[in-house]
């Protein structure tokens, strides 16, 4: 008979204990988003309703915010996807004497609280004289993102061989078809990744956001400030929806690559 | 662009090539010809230059002097996608993102050439992949791996085929098999094939014409009988097979033949065998023409004898047994015997002599490293 | 020996220096020039606003340059309090966090790996607070944890604390919080390093070893090394920055202010720029510092 040992089981119950606890708040919020409360905060539990979900757009200001934070998000990270991209590429591919201070530059904006970026791009903002808006909230966003989108995509990079590529030249394909057809595809996976890292950062950021945005209203910067009054079951639809989301399409990407290597491996 | 692709390849011209990397050369004053039709093999051990050389041949690489011409055209300064030559990698470079088929399609859909998956699949059926077709690369082992890009490259029918180590991956049984398979491929399309490797079975075998590298250059060139039978460098005598070398000053020198003194010992080499015949002299001669005696066998002039030594090791290797003896004022001398009868023969601490015929011997045109500067 | 290079392994690109460097410039100049232009720029310009002094108008948010070194013996006159607080809420967090991920990233990394679905599944549930919003995350926490609410009320009347105590607003809630909101920073880098552990060098050890403490000591530790630096940075700088989780409106009080709060204050309130800029700089140049010491105290200067 195997000996039964406490000590085995201290690790996957100390882990799931862990995971649930960081779970707590997600699940809070989501419960809360069923809350019938009447009045405009949202800290007693009043009975379930789906009015919240059914009528989210009821409060047109939770909304709008909504819209603003995606649109922010989409095209910051489109920017802060292409350029860090190539920022990337250009890291690994080649040997050049500048390498390690560019590591360095782009180390950087990692290393630096969002406090401090925020005031200094506003005050460069204010001293330009350029008002604050939606422009200055991309520009500052972009920022943050960049490194991020490098560190992924050059851990992609990496991987990929590039004797692939001069098979590609090799078999009569020019410089621009050898990167649409063999590098763009193979560093996808990993352009992917670092898209929805940067949506995700820039979706859910506020500090720097605060200092930038000027009259624009970002879902973030409307529940700031509906806290100090109350924060109304609609926001709580709109963050659990977007979590709802966000999962089912992480679990789908790591299921698929789950299954397809298990695939891979039985051949 | 127009791309000049011959039904049965070309004959490919290296001449004075020379490739300089940051602090050394890889490539010196490289001249070569390679006739339409031919398997050409250049053989070498890692950093000889020869990848090097395919590289520059498929564009890979610039040359940093030199013209490469295929079909006596010059090419010098075409990319690699303008060539009328593909290559087969090393690490066969499929592309993992693509099936078997789109991968062998690959270089006919960047021609726009008609029909791409058909030929494709008529590629695949040459090397008898055609049933993994929807595969993908990662889902075939490393022998099929390399078949696949054996068809890749054969179905744009290069006028040149580059074989870089592309059996190196693979176990011995099957890289014995692959290269009878990849002969007869080279014989039924007729291309022109440019094999590197740094196995010299494997380019003995298979090729029509072997020339053996050494840091950055040709050190000789020839079938690969000739290039056995009479080896002209310290290094290829020892790079294809083994050799037991001599070397001393010339004692003695008639119409036929040369003779050097070795710790007392008169060695001879015909001289028609002979690279250089003046001063000192390397004199060579293969392990297995060789023949241990346990008396003095007192031989006739047409054979070369050395001795007394002692059995200091004895290897079994099936076909032959491998025997080292310790020559004072010689040193050591391999002898291979035919393992005819029971092994071993002989037993190790026993006096022996060694002798060979002189028409065996064989004269080389440098000193084995170390006898330089003597 | 560069020559063994080019031999049967592959070989690695190798361009005339000319062609190279018009790529790289393609690829690199972008993002440079981006971060030059808002990145770079922002934080000179900082420096610059720090030493501003009012202009003669007096108007509310008029400065002009004047080289006033003074602000910064202002800011750590005054701020005193704040800045110690901010460092050190973010070394207590950092060390917790580390403490709580690390085993949690061990189990994930190691013993999950002969199960790649719940491993997978689990680092999803990992990383799962990234898609909600960390605002109402931390809203979440305060409700837990009112007054009213069922922590509290069992802790009241088991006479844990008297009733006239509040958990929100103190130091341990918003240490709580921000422990809480940056784990995952933490966990993820631990577990990249762990998942690529060998496990037979912990046989080997054992074997050479024996005890299972100097194991993990001696290998586990220096091994997973690199995660807890990347964690610990992951953590430690974005926390001394925060300021939210030490909010009013959130887990803290008006005694729990951080730099951060004076920097949003003095910036977007009072609009006395010149503070408000030599208190970043300040706070950028003990990060920058901190973080130099303790990547080349580690020897990990690869890392960056």
């Amino acid at each position: 008979m195997k000996r039964f040992s406490i000590g085995k089981l201290t690790l996957p119950v100390y882990s799931f204990l862990a995971m649930a606890f960081m779970l707590i708040p997600i699940v809070y919020t989501i419960v809360f988003s069923f809350n019938n409360s009447k009045q405009r905060t949202n800290t007693q539990w009043q009975g379930f309703t789906l009015d919240k979900w059914l009528g989210v757009c009821n409060k047109p200001d939770v909304c709008s915010a909504l819209g603003n934070s995606i649109f922010i998000g989409l095209v910051s990270t489109l920017i802060a996807t292409i350029l860090g991209t190539a920022l990337a590429i250009g890291l690994v591919r080649y040997r050049f004497r500048a390498r390690a201070l560019v590591n360095l530059a782009l180390f950087l904006p990692m290393a630096t609280p969002e406090v401090v970026l925020g005031a200094g791009l506003a005050g460069l903002f204010f001293n330009a004289g350029v008002g604050a808006g939606m422009v200055t909230v991309v520009i500052a966003h972009v920022v943050f993102c960049l490194s991020f989108v490098v560190v992924t995509v050059k851990a992609r990079v990496q991987t990929l061989d590039p004797v692939l590529e001069e098979a590609g030249r090799d078999l009569y394909a020019n410089p621009t078809q050898v990167f649409w057809k063999i590098t763009f595809p193979l560093l996808l996976p990993g352009i992917i990744s670092a898209a929805l890292l940067s949506f995700s950062l820039s979706f859910d950021d506020f500090i720097i956001t605060y200092f930038n945005s000027g009259s624009v209203e970002t879902f973030p910067k409307y529940i700031y400030v509906a806290a100090a009054r109350g924060v109304p079951a609609e926001a709580n639809v709109i963050a659990s929806a977007v979590f709802i989301a966000a999962i089912l399409i992480v679990l789908i990407t790591q299921i698929n690559g789950a299954v397809k290597r298990k695939r891979m491996l039985k051949k | 662009m127009a791309i000049d692709f011959k039904p049965s390849g070309a004959d490919l011209e290296l001449i004075d090539v020379r490739k300089d990397f940051p602090g050394f050369t890889a490539l010196e004053d490289m001249d070569l010809h390679i006739p339409a039709g031919e398997f050409f093999a250049l053989l070498g051990p890692s950093g000889c230059g020869k990848t090097t050389t395919l590289r520059i041949v498929a564009g890979l690489e610039e040359p940093t002097a030199g013209k490469v011409l295929i079909g006596g055209k010059d090419i010098t300064n075409t990319k690699p996608h303008e060539r009328p030559v593909n290559t087969v990698f090393q690490s066969y470079a499929l592309f993992p993102h693509m099936t078997i088929l789109e991968n062998v399609a690959f270089g006919l859909r960047q021609r726009k050439i008609e029909d791409p998956l058909k030929k494709a699949m008529d590629a695949l059926n040459l090397v008898e992949l055609g049933y993994a077709a929807e595969r993908r690369p990662q889902q075939l082992s490393g022998g099929q791996q390399q078949r696949v890009a054996l068809a890749r490259a054969l179905v744009n029918r290069p006028a040149l085929l580059l074989l870089d180590e592309p059996l190196g991956a693979l176990d011995l049984k099957l890289r014995r098999q692959m290269q009878i398979e990849l002969k007869a491929i080279q014989m039924e399309v007729g291309l022109t094939f440019l094999h590197v490797t740094h196995d010299q079975e494997e380019a003995m075998d298979m090729a029509d014409t072997v020339a053996v590298m050494n840091k950055g250059h040709i050190e000789q060139m020839g079938a690969p009988e000739a290039l056995y039978e009479r080896p002209k460098t310290a290094f290829v005598s020892k790079f294809l097979g083994q050799s037991n070398l001599f070397v001393g000053s010339i004692v003695d020198s008639n119409k036929e033949s040369l003779s050097i003194e070795v710790g007392g010992h008169k060695i001879t080499v015909p001289k028609d065998r002979a690279e250089k015949q003046t001063g000192k002299i390397a004199i060579g001669v293969r392990p297995e023409k060789t023949t241990f005696h346990r008396s003095n066998p007192k031989l006739s002039s047409d054979h070369v004898v050395v001795g007394p030594g002692e059995i200091i090791d004895i290897r079994f290797t099936g076909v032959s047994n491998q025997y080292l003896i310790a020559i004072p004022n010689v040193g050591d001398v391999t002898v291979f015997a035919q393992n005819v009868g029971i092994s071993p023969v002989i037993e190790l601490g026993e006096q022996v002599w060694v002798s060979w015929k002189v028409e065996h011997s064989f004269g080389l045109s440098d000193l084995p490293a170390g006898n330089e500067d003597e | 020996m560069a020559f063994a290079a080019f031999g049967s392994a592959p070989t690695t690109e190798h361009k005339g220096p000319t062609k190279t460097s018009k790529i790289v410039l393609a690829l690199l100049m972008p993002g440079l020039v981006y971060l030059g232009l808002f990145f770079f720029t922002p934080l000179i310009s900082l420096v610059i606003t720090s030493l501003e002094v009012p202009d003669a108008s007096g108007a509310i948010g008029a400065y002009q340059y004047g080289f006033a070194w003074e602000n910064y013996v202002t800011v750590v006159t005054t701020y005193m309090p704040q800045i110690l607080r901010s460092f050190m809420y973010a070394g207590i967090a950092t060390i917790i966090a580390l403490l709580v991920s690390y085993p949690l990233a061990y189990f994930i990394g190691v013993k999950l790996r002969s199960r790649p679905l719940v491993q997978r599944l689990m680092l999803v549930l990992v990383i799962a607070p990234f898609f909600i919003s960390f605002l109402l995350r931390t809203i979440a926490w305060k409700q837990i944890f009112s007054d009213g609410g069922a922590i509290m009320q069992t802790v009241y009347s088991l006479g844990l604390m008297p009733t006239s105590q509040h958990f929100l607003g103190t130091d341990a809630a918003v240490i709580f919080g921000l422990t809480y909101n940056f784990i995952p920073f933490m966990t993820l880098p631990l577990f990249t390093t762990l998942e690529r552990f060998d496990v037979r060098l912990l046989e080997a050890g054992s074997d050479l070893y024996a005890s299972p403490a100097k194991v993990f000591r001696k290998i586990t530790l220096p091994i997973s090394m690199p995660g807890i630096i990347s964690g610990t940075l992951l953590v430690f700088i974005p926390i001394a920055g925060d300021y939210v989780n030490a909010g009013q409106n959130f887990l803290g009080s008006s005694k729990t202010s951080m730099i951060g709060t004076i920097v949003d204050t003095e910036f977007l309130q009072t609009q006395n720029y010149p503070i408000a800029s030599s208190l970043s700089v300040l706070l950028m140049a003990v990060i920058v510092a901190l973080v130099s010491l303790y990547v080349r105290s580690s020897g990990t200067e690869d890392l960056l």
